[in-house]
């Protein structure tokens, strides 16, 4: 994989990790591109694009857009499946999360995908492994941040458009 | 695990009291950061959240420099900066804090620092030799947390030259008796082969041992390794097969523990890792591949869950036993499978259906043949996407007898989807290609453009081409070839209005001035220019040049622009009813003469009172040819007035009759598909099937009753006729004979510059066929009546071919059969006629009849039609043919 990126229906950027050395510039100027194009896409239509040398595979949840970049003889659906077993996590951590909780959380986030996935390629599978290495981390001491807004946008439950 | 760490922390009391102090890490909305996102969501205009993301950083920067702020405030400090740099703003005075920060702050500090550091920093960045003696303390501490975040920051990013400092380290978490930590430098180290591959050979026999590793996680991390290294020498490791055939079985026979699975999968990860291993080892070797035929089939067998997991896992097997030495039973469970993606209704596995076939249709372009229609639909679906990757698929199994179809399809899709691209390309395909460019490459360009409804996008696309061209002029225009040129006048003069509104309409005029006042600019290409020029209706005077031409277009110009009066007439918006006419008329009307009468009408005229036609030569036939369905071999060539027969049309006319048969009042009781019973017999006296002699076949009636236009086509057999097309030449033979030309223009599609452009382009350009006509069959009979009822014609001298053997006729005929797929119906004599109908573009499905007669030494061609723009536009087509001959 070459980068992952979250990103609100407004197009407002929510998170991204680049698993490939690029200039700031060059970060900012496919983030504008891709969130542009992405969000252009009608929700019938398929969840992959071929765009500029890469392959793209784009998944709506809820409010949420997620976005990843891979290489060209990677298998596409299995992305889709990192995608929801990221969100998956994420839904298991934050318990039923939504957008919310990534955008006042978002360090937590990266933690959960830096525990998910390394250097661009699917570490541990294992929901329970993940999540474990991840509490393990983040120690007794922190008070699990629980939802202080209504649930409104719940990212799991509500099906991907 | 768990018990590890617990023991860890506990050796660690000041950092767990620092924390629980204040319950640091919550983070609410009361918090920092919690008060600027509200603040930012707040806000309503870009420039406010400017405003405030700036008084952040100054108040960020402020606490960084400050003594003393603890390592606690710089931790919430630090998400504050990554928070403004992800929303774009540049908060580089931060980056040295976040090592500071991964260097100096406890676990859960350092975490935040480390975090900081990866998303800040690149791989090249200088800051990142300040933190290499971090990650070494970090790998060698006792904390199991310090040493998974010190790996997890080394496979993200680390410096190429540096690699050596912690290479002994890492190697060393190799044999660590947590699995977590062995995964981790699993991974590490082949983020260190990929960025340097020579510093991590020693260590691959550490890489198998790995691969044996008893932990199932640590295997599959150590897979990636081995992908890599297979792909890149697949014939070094081909001794891994057995082993990657047995865990792919053991796999997929469930025996891993029961936390790999995925949505009740076994390792679908894993699976897929391994299926493509086997694909690189078993290409094109038969040994290897007879090893893992067993172990495929099983894949494909035990994948039948429907979840999208599963279909990630079919896909890749297909692809795998498509890759390998083939096996005939597997190819065939392959292509069954790729069948369920085509016809499955989620659009995504659609589109990966589409990707499976393009990829076997490369071995076997018959696999496309039971997709069809299905391939048909996606070819005109919405999504972008979809059509995309059908067209590549078509692009596979072009072949000589489809390459015309599908490269229409092609550039239909060029111009549909990429509209400024297509310009661009064009743009220097012309600028390139320049005047070694065949002139209908220019025409074509131009029809393209002209073409289509006055819809949204064919503005745009216009509007796009004016401004660029706009663009262009305004730069050196000396270097531009004259064809180019002349496009461009055509297109400014025709579509500047489209810009109006944005700038002054002199402008443009003023520099297709320029190109008149430059030497370069050849004397046709003036006269493109001043018909610009003319269109867009202002006074540049360019009568003083020598060439007739050229004079005569710069006075109609010049008296035109001065009286506004006279072009309002001469150029009026268009009026087709030639009103202007009206005066003239009415006076010749009062002065006696004729109204007027169609050619058609005459032509009725002239069969209705039997007279004599004063044509000299032609088709105006008698009314006793609309008898032809039943009397079969008349020819209406047989009826033209020409040589000794004029003014025998009478006699003809009862010859024909006597050969009829009499059907007036005779009861019709077998029709076309049998005997009509009751139907008929209950209902009238049924019409007679000819009357004779007269009435005429009236304009209205439908001009034959065998041959409908196409136009009344239902879509899908419109579609299946589209499938004939493109699937023709598939499945007679096993091989396809791939043709080159198309691969040239996908090419196009899909990179925008070619090196070898000029090529590229006459190859590109050659058969574009706007007109494509197909053989229109019909009887002799049908033809007369058709030639009758249509109003549209034009007649034209052709060269004749000659050739030995043949005569001139049928050898000119037989070219334009050849060429333009035209049905010759019936040669006679010195005569013969010629039918077709047009398969696409404005017409479509309309007949076009032609007949031709041998004339001195040159073909007599009178072309008729119901669509005015057919006759005209086939002349062209036939003209260019027998040039060719």
């Amino acid at each position: 994989m070459q980068f992952m990126l979250l990103f609100s229906r407004q197009g407002k950027l929510r998170l991204q990790k680049w698993y490939v050395p690029l200039s700031d510039k060059e970060k900012k100027k496919i983030t504008r591109e891709l969130v542009q194009t992405v969000l252009a896409r009608k929700p019938k239509m398929c969840s992959f694009l071929e765009w500029r040398d890469l392959k793209v595979v784009y998944k709506r949840y809820a409010s949420l857009y997620f976005c990843c970049a891979i290489e060209n003889q990677d298998n596409e659906l299995i992305t889709l499946e990192i995608i929801h077993r990221y969100v998956e996590l994420l839904d298991k951590y934050f318990g039923s999360v939504c957008e919310l909780d990534i955008i006042f959380n978002f360090e937590k986030a990266y933690f959960i995908l830096d525990e998910f996935l390394l250097g661009g390629e699917a570490q541990d599978t294992s929901k329970k492994n993940v999540l474990k290495a991840i509490e393990q981390a983040d120690l007794l001491q922190e008070n699990r941040p629980r939802q202080f807004f209504f649930l409104s946008a719940q990212l799991t439950t509500e099906k991907p458009l | 695990m768990s018990d590890v760490v617990e023991k860890t922390l506990s050796a660690l009391p000041s950092l767990l009291s620092l924390d629980s102090q204040a319950g640091a890490g919550k983070l609410s909305p009361s918090s920092k950061l919690g008060n600027l996102i509200k603040g930012i969501t707040e806000l309503t205009s870009k420039h406010e959240e400017e405003r405030l993301i700036k008084k952040e950083l100054e108040s960020i920067k402020e606490q960084v420099a400050s003594p003393n702020t603890t390592m606690r405030q710089m931790k919430e400090i630090m998400v504050r900066a990554i928070y403004c740099e992800m929303l774009g703003y540049q908060a580089s005075f931060s980056y040295i804090h976040a090592i500071k920060l991964a260097q100096q702050g406890s676990v859960l500090e350092k975490r935040v620092g480390y975090l900081a550091v990866s998303l800040f920093l690149n791989e090249t960045d200088e800051f990142l030799l300040l933190l290499v003696n971090t990650v070494l303390k970090d790998l060698q501490s006792t904390n199991l947390i310090e040493v998974c975040m010190a790996l997890t920051v080394v496979s993200q990013m680390f410096p190429k030259d540096m690699i050596p400092a912690i290479l002994p380290v890492v190697e060393e978490k190799l044999t660590h008796p947590k699995e977590i930590i062995r995964r981790k430098a699993v991974l590490a180290l082949y983020k260190f082969y990929l960025i340097a591959p020579n510093q991590v050979q020693h260590i691959h026999s550490k890489f198998r041992k790995a691969l044996c590793d008893k932990d199932p996680g640590v295997m599959t991390a150590s897979l990636h390794i081995y992908l890599q290294l297979i792909k890149e020498n697949p014939e070094s490791y081909k001794d891994l097969t057995g082993s990657m055939v047995t865990i792919l079985r053991q796999v997929v026979g469930g025996k891993l523990p029961l936390d790999f699975n995925y949505h009740s999968v076994p390792a679908p990860w894993l699976q897929i890792q391994l299926l493509r291993i086997l694909a690189y080892l078993g290409k094109e070797d038969q040994g290897t591949s007879e090893m893992m035929y067993d172990v495929l089939e099983e894949s494909l067998r035990r994948a039948e869950m429907n979840h999208n997991i599963t279909y990630a896992i079919l896909f890749e097997c297909v692809k795998t036993i498509y890759t390998v030495h083939p096996k005939s039973q597997l190819l065939e469970k392959a292509a069954e499978c790729i069948g369920n993606f085509v016809l499955s209704p989620k659009i995504n596995l659609k589109y990966l259906g589409l990707k499976a076939l393009t990829y076997v249709v490369q071995q076997d372009a018959n696999l496309a043949l039971p997709h069809q229609m299905t391939i048909i639909e996606c070819l005109d679906h919405s999504d972008v996407i979809i059509k995309r990757e059908t067209l590549e698929l078509l692009f596979r199994i072009t072949n000589a007898q489809n390459v015309t179809v599908i490269v229409e399809k092609m550039l239909e899709f060029l111009r549909l989807t990429y509209n400024v691209w297509f310009i661009q390309t064009m743009n220097s395909v012309f600028s390139l290609g320049g005047d070694v460019m065949q002139p209908d490459i220019p025409n074509n360009f131009l029809r393209l453009l002209a073409e289509g409804v006055d819809n949204v996008e064919d503005r745009q696309l216009r509007l796009f081409a004016v401004d660029s061209y706009v663009s262009l002029l305004q730069g050196e225009t000396a270097k531009l070839p004259q064809r180019f040129l002349q496009v461009i006048s055509w297109v400014l003069g025709e579509y500047s209005y489209l810009r109006e509104e944005e700038s002054d309409p002199g402008s443009v005029m003023r520099l297709l001035a320029r190109l008149l006042d430059q030497r370069h600019t050849s004397t046709e290409t003036r006269s493109w220019v001043l018909g610009a020029m003319t269109k867009l209706c202002s006074s540049p005077v360019y009568s003083g040049s020598l060439n007739t031409v050229l004079r005569q277009k710069a006075q109609e110009l010049m008296i035109l622009s001065q009286d506004t009066k006279l072009r309002a007439r001469v150029l009026p918006a268009e009026d087709s009813s030639l009103s202007f006419l009206d005066g003239y008329v009415s006076e010749a009307l009062a002065a006696g003469a004729a109204p007027y009468k169609s050619p058609h009408q005459r032509q009725e005229d002239l069969v209705q009172e039997k007279a004599l036609s004063l044509e000299p030569y032609g088709l105006s036939l008698p009314v006793s040819l609309s008898s032809c369905s039943i009397t079969d071999r008349r020819s209406p060539t047989l009826l033209s007035m020409s040589s000794g027969l004029s003014g025998n049309s009478t006699e003809l006319s009862h010859q024909e009759g006597s050969t009829t048969l009499k059907l007036e009042g005779v009861k019709r009781v077998w029709g076309k598909d049998g005997y009509l019973a009751q139907q008929q017999s209950a209902g009238e006296t049924p019409t007679p099937l000819v009357e004779l002699p007269s009435p005429l076949l009236s304009p209205q009636s439908p001009p034959s009753q065998t041959q409908k236009p196409s136009s009344g086509l239902e879509p899908d057999q419109e579609k299946r006729q589209l499938a004939s097309s493109l699937f023709v030449g598939l499945g007679s033979h096993n091989s396809v004979c791939l043709v080159r030309f198309p691969s040239t223009v996908w090419l196009f599609i899909k990179h925008c510059q070619s090196a070898n452009q000029s090529n590229v382009v006459k190859a590109l350009f050659k058969p574009l066929p706007l007109l494509l006509p197909v053989p229109l069959t019909v009887s002799t009979g049908d033809y007369g009546k058709m030639w009758l009822s249509f109003s549209h014609d034009l007649k034209q001298n052709l060269q004749l071919v000659t050739t030995e053997h043949q005569e001139p006729l049928t050898a000119t005929l037989d070219a334009l059969k050849g060429k333009l797929h035209l049905h010759v119906v019936d040669i006679i004599g010195s005569e013969g006629i010629v039918a077709c109908r047009l398969l696409q573009g404005p017409g479509q499905g309309q007949p076009c009849l032609l007949h031709c007669r041998v004339h001195a030494d040159s073909l007599a061609v009178w072309l008729r039609s119901p669509v005015p723009e057919l006759p005209d536009s086939l002349l062209y087509h036939c003209q260019k043919a027998l040039t060719e001959t």
